[in-house]
């Protein structure tokens, strides 16, 4: 499949999203809300519940999957009280030695006046330096579009899994081909050319995992999705945190040189 | 006076140049001497990276760390070789952002300036490799960091590598902040994008220079996607300041005296 092909999949208002995913990964799941500070963001739903029979901390970002709800949940483009929200679940967390399971879905982080005016950089930055050393162990996977450091912000973790039909990448395929030819319809070019599929990233060793989608159900394909999230909570388990974190750092450390 | 940096050296000191916001002419040495700022209307040029180290650093104290490190075109992108050609032809410089220990007033500092003059001061990996030794440099030696951002943001022309940059600096930033040690952000014009969404809002105190444009979103996207007009001064250093995104604004020509008293009370 090309690049652009599976940007459309994973932008399909018909794709399973974040709450499909935490109500069939976890059980006795409750929502906790609010970033205590402004709000509470409807693109973040956040809260905790058992993977077979461990508790977890689950965040996901939603896009919402019929007209009312895409509202409630703005597209899936998270404010800075999302993120707020996100960080301090995941201090939650730490403090009662869970497990964070991220699940990434969204065109970028929001764009918007106010949340520029309540610092939607600031927000991003803190998650990306808090998360480096949360002293629990952090997944994240992106079950949709993984787009730029809105996507990010949910994303520094022991490993990054991804569903075939996801992609991640740095620029929207239309913002990159509006910048470089003047033209956003080159978008499916510059989709081939950014590498941003999870079989692209793999091979790149910015992701760890690929869970396939082809001719399997989102049933299917979350239980495939729930098998790895145990086998890598189960290796996470065994390690002693700083040695945890020492991973973290340097599955970034090494990205680039 | 301030000295020239080693790569303007052929430059002319005589030579014109024209303030945007007035479109009054001045040579280059009369600017460099007021710090690159209009004499006639006070509007702030944007400087290079070696003419900020030459303000703010004492003389003769800057020793730079890997000057030599030139970005490569892993995804074989279209176009990237060219413009890294050309952005070190016009710029003097190999990448984005000069690295280096001095010190100012005495006080021995690790510095990063990042140049907009080199694609507009994008971060590609070469950017964050430099960041982050600096960071573990200055972690081994217990020295504070002082960093001058300007940014358009993430490197699209490398990809997904240039997105994790951003985590990766932000990890070296949070171990040298972990260790105890200062880390001083300087928001210059403009800091944005991917920049803005890490290391440029992690430091311990956050000074940016007047009017500077510092946000997360271009604004003509937010324009788009709200279809609201913005308001005056939005994403500027006093609507930072308003909203509680800085600590303090200060002038280019105080800011080596401002820097060096925050450094002084971390002794
Ligand atoms: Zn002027």
């Amino acid at each position: 499949m090309k690049a652009y092909e599976r940007v459309m999949q994973a932008r399909n208002s018909h794709r399973a999203m974040g709450l499909f995913y935490i109500q069939r990964l976890l059980s006795n799941f409750v929502e906790m809300h609010g970033d205590r500070r402004y709000s509470d963001d409807g693109a973040i739903v956040g809260g905790i519940g058992l993977l077979n029979d461990m508790p977890v901390t689950i965040i996901a970002m939603e896009r919402g999957s019929t007209v009312e709800e895409r509202v409630k949940r703005n597209f899936g483009c998270p404010s800075p009280e999302g993120y707020r929200k996100a960080l301090r679940l995941m201090k939650q967390a730490e403090k009662f030695h869970r497990p964070v399971i991220c699940l990434i879905d969204t065109s970028g982080a929001y764009c918007g006046i106010g949340a520029e005016e309540r610092g939607q950089g600031q927000a991003i930055a803190e998650n990306l330096m808090e998360m480096m050393t949360l002293k629990t162990p952090v997944l994240s996977v992106v079950i949709g579009e993984g787009g730029s450091g809105g996507a990010l912000a949910l994303g520094v973790a022991d490993s990054v899994i991804m569903l075939e039909n996801a992609v991640y990448s740095v620029i929207s395929p239309e913002g990159c081909a509006s910048i470089l030819w003047k033209d956003a319809s080159k978008a499916a070019e510059a989709a081939e050319v950014l590498k941003i599929t999870a079989h692209d990233l793999k091979k790149r060793g910015i992701i760890e995992t690929v869970i396939p989608e082809e001719n399997r159900t989102n049933e299917e394909i979350c239980d495939d999705l729930k098998a790895e999230l145990l086998k890598r909570l189960e290796k996470s388990a065994k390690l002693p945190v700083s040695k945890l974190l020492e991973e973290r750092y340097n599955r970034y450390r090494k990205i680039g040189l | 006076m301030f000295g020239l940096g080693k790569t303007r050296e052929p430059e002319n000191l005589d030579v014109l140049m024209t303030c945007k916001a007035c479109a009054e002419q001045t040579t280059y040495g009369t600017l460099l001497q007021n710090a690159m700022v209009c004499p006639s209307c006070g509007a702030y040029m944007r400087m290079r990276a070696r003419e900020r180290i030459d303000l703010i650093m004492d003389e003769g104290s800057f020793s730079e760390m890997d000057k030599g490190l030139k970005s490569k075109n892993i995804l074989s992108f279209p176009e990237y070789d060219e413009k890294i050609q050309k952005a070190m032809e016009t710029s003097g410089e190999n990448e984005a952002v000069v690295c280096g220990i001095g010190s100012i007033e005495g006080v021995k500092t690790a510095i990063f300036v990042m140049d907009s003059h080199f694609m507009m001061g994008s971060m590609g990996t070469v950017v964050g490799e430099k960041i982050t030794r600096l960071f573990e440099r200055a972690l081994k030696d217990a020295l504070p960091v002082i960093g001058f951002t300007t940014s358009g943001g993430a490197r699209m022309q490398e990809g997904m590598f240039s997105l994790m940059q951003m985590a990766k600096v932000s990890g070296a930033v949070k171990r040298h902040s972990d260790a105890g040690l200062l880390y001083i952000a300087v928001l210059t014009d403009p800091t944005t994008g991917g920049v803005t969404a890490s290391f440029a809002m992690e430091a311990d105190i956050t000074v940016a220079e007047p009017n500077a444009l510092v946000g997360f979103a271009g604004q003509r996207v937010i324009e788009q996607t709200t279809g609201q007009k913005l308001p005056e001064g939005f994403q500027r250093s006093e609507f930072l300041l308003k909203h509680g995104f800085v600590d303090l604004i200060e002038e280019r020509k105080k800011l080596k005296y401002t820097l060096s008293k925050i450094l002084k009370l971390h002794r």
